[in-house]
């Protein structure tokens, strides 16, 4: 029963709100009678270049952060546990990974554009070595997402590459197998599912992303979540119909990155119980 | 002529020595046992063969080629862990087919040592299934079938059974000799379980605290221990403190009572620790020109024996078995009793309290 309230309350009312919107004309005055007419208008608005861009946008900082993030992440907790580094820098590291993978939003915005941005305390040092990075830019978000992604990548991976057995190593080993050879035919695949799950999250950690953007780039940059929030509770662009079906779409493309990964899992898992 | 030979082999971890010159000579073919209590330094050992430990000093050679240095990918030397270690992304085919294919052989070639290996392991028709589909004993025929896959020069098992229960354990015991003695493959089998050692081996290492105590065929370590450890370690024993009456002759006073050992070389006077297996000794005189006379403890019974513990003297108790059968009359608690044992069972062994402990500990638990 709990966690049906709990379902009901954070996910399926939430949603028939979001779906339900989406229908209805929201752009007109609430005084008008054609306000909360059922229209299919919200979603041709998908269509417009600016709001598709949107969605192209967020989808390839999700993918670049969430596979970049992943791989470094990935490498960073492989290092630490099998690695032979010291056992503090495995404390350590993970104890930065808990309080980074939650240093997102404003503070994150503020701690890059202190530290990169026009006045940061860092520029002169990257320029003097011939790097100018404009943090209102893609790349810049990226970099950005990435001290979050990785970290949660870390976290989360940590607990696989533990249960990676010394014995399977071993036996690999003892076949006659080199240690490339172990990681393609034994480590690898028994990491798989992990790691595509981890990477799924970090993908959908990134695409609804929206403080640490907006906070930024003040709002220039064009990604879904942005769009959104100018659509519901913008100025000039003021269209909350229209905001509750681009949710939708990130609804939709969620639901199929996770369909996708569930496939892949369900394959990758076949040989568990 | 030797084949696998381990010279001087030392293994150091800070100023511990977890292995301590060890020398071992084992002919093609032969099935070593290293038998020892846990931290004895027979793991080690065995993982020293393998490669996955280096030796602080010393040699490891097979077949005459010097191996110490040589990476475990490159000793073709198979082995069988006591977690199975089989891979679980693999099927059972896979698992045993692994060496071949990064060997690069054939698939038709794999294939076929696969389906061989499958029906040698009586397990023709599980090939596609995963080893979570497989019981304990099934994934350890799966291990074993993946280490002989890659034709070893020697095949290592370390504890392949501790984890199976009793039943499968010695069913699993018989293939496991019978494989090697068909494939004639030169095996070192690491246990802690001395009816598994002496059922399996050609010879028997005994080890303790990284050290050789004894090495052996399985009839003379259990006869004939060589030190009080093997003494206590193998079987059960009797153990009775006692004094050399005459070393030349090897008459020893008992509580009182006049026995003679196996063998003279104690001093006179000398204080020793006598050491007699129960199944050593009989009720009466049929035993044995030794005679000993004591009161009845304790009477248990344990299936297929029968327990009979007899204080001798003051400070003194042994234990004697009888095979249980429906007319046997077991004795009763507070009777008087007579026993004997042949002198040649009876081993002095040098030193009295501390092995004494160990021995008397040894029969209280067994």
């Amino acid at each position: 029963m709990p966690f049906l309230i709990f379902t009901l309350a954070f996910l399926v009312i939430p949603t028939f709100y979001l779906a339900s919107g989406s229908f209805q004309n929201l752009a007109v005055a609430p005084n008008d009678p054609a306000h909360g007419a059922f229209t299919l208008q919200n979603y041709s608005a998908l269509s417009q270049p600016n709001l598709a861009d949107s969605y192209f946008a967020s989808i390839e900082i999700s993918l670049v952060t969430a596979v970049v993030g992943g791989i470094f992440g990935f490498l960073l907790a492989y290092a630490v546990i099998m690695g032979g580094l010291p056992r503090f820098l495995r404390s350590a590291l993970m104890t930065y990974s808990g309080v980074a993978s939650n240093f997102a939003g404003v503070p994150l915005a503020f701690a890059f554009t202190f530290t990169v941005g026009a006045s940061g305390i860092l520029t002169p040092l990257l320029l003097a070595g011939g790097v100018h990075l404009n943090i209102y830019s893609k790349t810049a978000l990226e970099l950005a997402y990435l001290y979050f992604q990785f970290p949660l990548m870390v976290l989360i991976i940590a607990p696989a590459i533990d249960g990676l057995r010394k014995d399977w190593r071993e036996a690999s080993e003892n076949m006659g197998a080199s240690a490339f050879q172990y990681w393609r035919f034994v480590a690898f695949p028994i990491l798989l599912p992990s790691l595509l799950g981890t990477v799924i999250l970090l993908f959908g950690n990134a695409f609804g992303a929206q403080a640490t953007a907006f906070a930024l780039t003040g709002g220039s940059i064009n990604i879904v979540t942005i769009q959104i929030t100018r659509q519901i509770r913008g100025d000039a662009l003021n269209d909350p119909g229209i905001g509750y079906a681009l949710a939708m779409g990130m609804v939709a493309i969620m639901a199929v990155t996770i369909g996708a990964y569930a496939l892949l899992q369900r394959r990758a898992e076949r040989w568990q119980r | 002529m030797s084949y696998l030979t381990l010279t001087g082999i030392q293994k150091q971890f800070g100023t511990t020595y977890a292995v301590h010159e060890f020398n071992l000579s084992a002919e093609k073919g032969e099935f070593v046992s290293f038998l020892g209590p846990s931290g004895c330094g027979k793991t080690t050992t065995l993982r020293m063969i393998a490669g996955f430990e280096q030796p602080t000093a010393g040699t490891i050679s097979i077949g005459g080629t010097d191996i110490t240095h040589r990476p475990p990918n490159r000793r073709n030397v198979g082995m069988v862990f006591q977690s199975y270690a089989l891979f679980p992304n693999m099927t059972v085919a896979d698992n045993i087919g692994f060496g071949l294919r990064v060997r690069k052989r054939p698939k038709d070639a794999i294939h076929k040592r696969v389906d061989e290996l499958l029906g040698l392991i009586n397990l023709p028709d599980k090939g596609g299934r995963y080893p979570y589909q497989l019981s304990g004993g099934q994934q350890q025929r799966v291990a074993l079938a993946r280490a002989l896959a890659i034709e070893p020069d020697v095949l290592l098992l370390d504890e392949p059974l501790s984890a199976l229960d009793a039943k499968i354990r010695v069913a699993l015991r018989k293939e496991i000799r019978s494989i090697q003695r068909q494939f004639g493959i030169t095996t070192v089998y690491v246990t802690h379980d001395q009816e598994e050692a002496l059922s399996l081996s050609d010879r028997v290492v005994v080890m303790s605290e990284g050290r050789i105590e004894q090495i052996g065929p399985p009839p003379d370590i259990y006869n004939f221990p060589a030190t009080p450890f093997v003494a206590s370690f193998v079987g059960t024993l009797n153990l009775l403190a006692a004094q050399v009456i005459d070393g030349a002759t090897a008459r020893l006073n008992l509580e009182g009572q006049e026995i003679r050992g196996s063998k003279p070389g104690a001093a006179t006077g000398d204080r020793v620790t006598v050491a007699i297996r129960p199944e050593t000794v009989e009720v009466g005189e049929a035993g044995g020109s030794n005679r000993l006379t004591g009161t009845i403890e304790d009477v248990s019974f344990l299936g297929s024996i029968v327990r009979t513990r007899v204080r001798i003297g003051n400070e003194a108790s042994l234990s004697f078995d009888q095979f249980n059968d429906p007319g046997l009359a077991a004795g009763v608690v507070g009777d008087s009793i007579a026993l004997s044992f042949p002198p040649e069972a009876t081993l002095v062994l040098a030193g009295e309290a501390n092995a004494g402990d160990a021995l008397e500990q040894a029969i209280a638990e067994s």
